[in-house]
C-alpha cells in the first residue's frame, strides 16, 4: 500500500532530515513510528502524502509515485486520510461543515450524501450531538475525534497519524486512542507516529524506530518490545517505559 | 460670537448635502472598498504565491502607490484615463470618462495597495497547519485559499479592513479637486454660493467627525465580539 524506498530529505540549511529511509506498509497493516523528537518521524509521514517535498528516493502510494511531477497530488491526497498533532479543524466552519467541505468540493458529493456520511462518522466517534457547534466549543479530545472522522469521510485507503495525542491533556488521550484502536481492528491501513507504546503493543503489527533521520529498527511488534536490536532503541524504550 | 452666523443655511441645503453629496460619498466609499478588497486580495496572493516575478510585480505596485500622494493620482487619472482608454480601444479621440468613473478607478487602485498589505498580514496570521490540513484532504491550492485560508484571514482582519474603510471615507473628500459634488464638495458649493463658508465647513467637519466616530465605535464593538469567539 505504502512503499518508501531510499528517501533522502535535506533542508535549505543543508541539514539532512531523512537519511536513506526504506520501509513499507502493507494493506491492512498498522505500523507505529516512534523515536526521539527531531528524529524525522513526522517529516517521514508527511512525505507520504507529499506535504513535505524530498530530494531523492521514491514513495509509492497504492502504486502511484508521490514524487512524480505528473502525479495529481490533490487527487492522491484525497485518498489518504491524515490526522495532525494540533487537530487543524477549520475554526470558521461548523463541525458538520468541517466534515462536508472536502466531500463536496473534492469528491463532488451532494450536500445530502455528504451530511449522511458525516453524521454516520460523527456517531461512530461519539460526537453526533456536536455537529452544529464550532471547533472552539469542543475539548481537545473531541476535536481530535472530529479530525479523525473528517479524514474518514473521504473513504481513505490508508490513514496517517502525526502524533495524534501529544497535544492532548492526559485524560483525553484514551478517548482518541479508543477510536484509533477501533479503526485498526476494522482493518484500516495505518501509519502512526506516536509515543503511545500501549497503543503500539495493542494493535500495531510492526514498529519502526527512528533516530537522527534514520530508520534504526523496523521489526514486528513482539520482536521490537521483546528484544530491540539496537542500543538506541533500547535506551529510548527504557526512557519512555520506565514511568 | 455666533450672532452674525446664519445656521439656517444648513437646514435649507440639507437635502442637497445628504441626498446628493453624502450619497455620492458613501457610494464611492463602498464601491472603492469592495473593489480594493478584491484587487488587494489578488495582490496579496501574488506576493505570497512563491512565484518570484509575480511577487516582485505586486511588491513594486504596492510600493509605487504608497509613495504617491493620493490627490496627485486622482488628478492624473482624471486627465490620463481618457487617453489610456483611447489607446486601449483604438478610438479616434479620447474616451469620455466621467469624473465618478475616473475617481472610482483611482480609489480602487489606491485602496488595493493598502488592503493588500492588510490581507497579506491576515493570510500570514493563519497557522501553516490549516492549509496543510486542507491539502491533506485533497483540496487544490485555489480551493484551500478560497474555503479555508481567505475566510479566516478576512475574519481576523475585519476590524482593520473596516478601520481602513473609515479612512477611505474621509479620503474620498479629495475628489473636490475634480469639482465633484461629494459631501464636502456639495457643502463647499453652498458655502460659496451663499457666502456662508464658516457655517458650512463647520457643519461638514461635524458630520465627518460624527460618522467616523460612530463607525469606529462599531468596529471596536465588533472587535470585542470576534475576540470572544476566538
Amino acid at each position: 500500500m505504502i512503499k518508501i524506498s531510499h528517501v533522502n530529505k535535506y533542508y535549505a540549511s543543508g541539514f539532512q532530515a531523512l537519511k536513506d529511509c526504506t520501509t513499507a506498509v502493507a494493506k491492512g497493516e498498522v505500523v507505529v513510528v516512534c523515536g526521539p523528537s527531531g528524529s524525522g518521524k513526522s517529516t517521514l509521514i508527511k512525505c507520504v502524502n507529499a506535504l513535505e517535498p524530498f530530494q531523492s528516493g521514491e514513495i509509492l502510494l497504492d502504486g502511484i509515485k508521490v514524487n512524480d511531477p505528473r502525479t495529481d497530488l490533490p487527487k492522491l491526497r484525497a485518498r489518504v486520510g491524515m490526522v495532525f498533532q494540533h487537530f487543524e479543524l477549520f475554526p470558521h466552519l461548523l463541525i458538520i461543515d468541517n466534515l462536508c467541505l472536502a466531500q463536496q468540493k473534492v469528491l463532488g458529493r451532494s450536500r445530502e450524501a455528504a451530511e449522511t456520511k458525516a453524521s454516520a462518522l460523527l456517531r461512530r466517534v461519539g460526537l453526533e450531538a456536536q455537529a452544529r457547534k464550532y471547533p472552539a466549543e469542543l475539548s481537545g479530545g473531541q476535536q481530535q475525534r472530529v479530525a479523525i472522522a473528517r479524514a474518514l469521510a473521504m473513504d481513505p485507503i490508508a490513514m496517517l497519524f502525526d502524533e495524534p495525542t501529544s497535544a492532548l491533556d492526559p485524560e483525553m488521550i484514551s478517548e482518541v486512542l479508543d477510536v484509533m484502536v477501533d479503526l485498526a481492528r476494522d482493518g484500516m491501513t495505518m501509519m502512526v507516529v506516536t509515543h503511545e507504546m500501549g497503543f503500539a503493543s495493542k494493535v500495531a503489527h510492526r514498529v519502526i524506530f527512528m533516530d537522527k533521520g534514520e530508520i534504526v529498527e523496523d521489526a514486528p511488534k513482539t520482536e521490537f518490545f521483546g528484544s530491540p536490536r539496537s542500543d538506541r532503541a533500547q535506551k529510548f524504550l527504557s526512557k519512555i517505559l520506565s514511568h | 460670537m455666533f450672532a452674525s452666523f446664519d445656521f439656517d443655511v444648513i437646514r435649507r441645503s440639507l437635502s442637497y448635502l445628504f441626498l446628493d453629496g453624502m450619497t455620492f460619498t458613501l457610494t464611492l466609499t463602498g464601491l472603492a472598498a469592495l473593489g480594493g478588497l478584491v484587487f488587494g486580495t489578488l495582490i496579496a496572493l501574488m506576493r505570497l504565491s512563491g512565484l518570484k516575478w509575480l511577487g516582485v510585480i505586486a511588491g513594486l505596485y504596492v510600493d509605487l502607490v504608497r509613495a504617491l500622494p493620493l490627490v496627485l493620482v486622482i488628478f492624473w487619472f482624471y486627465f490620463l484615463v481618457p487617453y489610456i482608454g483611447q489607446w486601449l480601444t483604438g478610438a479616434s479621440r479620447p474616451l469620455r470618462v466621467g469624473a465618478f468613473t475616473s475617481s472610482l478607478v483611482t480609489f480602487i487602485l489606491f485602496e488595493a495597495a493598502y488592503f493588500s498589505e492588510i490581507m497579506r498580514a491576515g493570510i500570514q496570521s493563519i497557522s501553516k497547519g490549516q492549509p496543510a490540513a486542507a491539502q491533506a484532504l485533497g483540496l487544490s491550492y485555489s480551493q484551500t485559499m478560497r474555503y479555508v485560508v481567505l475566510p479566516q484571514a478576512f475574519r481576523n482582519m475585519l476590524p482593520v479592513l473596516l478601520t481602513q474603510t473609515i479612512v477611505l471615507f474621509q479620503d474620498t473628500s479629495l475628489v473636490y479637486v475634480l469639482s465633484i459634488p461629494d459631501f464636502l464638495g456639495a457643502a463647499s458649493k453652498v458655502a460659496q454660493r451663499d457666502g456662508r463658508l464658516v457655517e458650512m465647513y463647520l457643519f461638514a467637519a461635524a458630520v465627518y467627525f460624527a460618522m467616523s466616530s460612530l463607525a469606529s465605535l462599531g468596529v471596536r464593538r465588533l472587535q470585542r465580539r470576534t475576540a470572544v469567539l476566538r
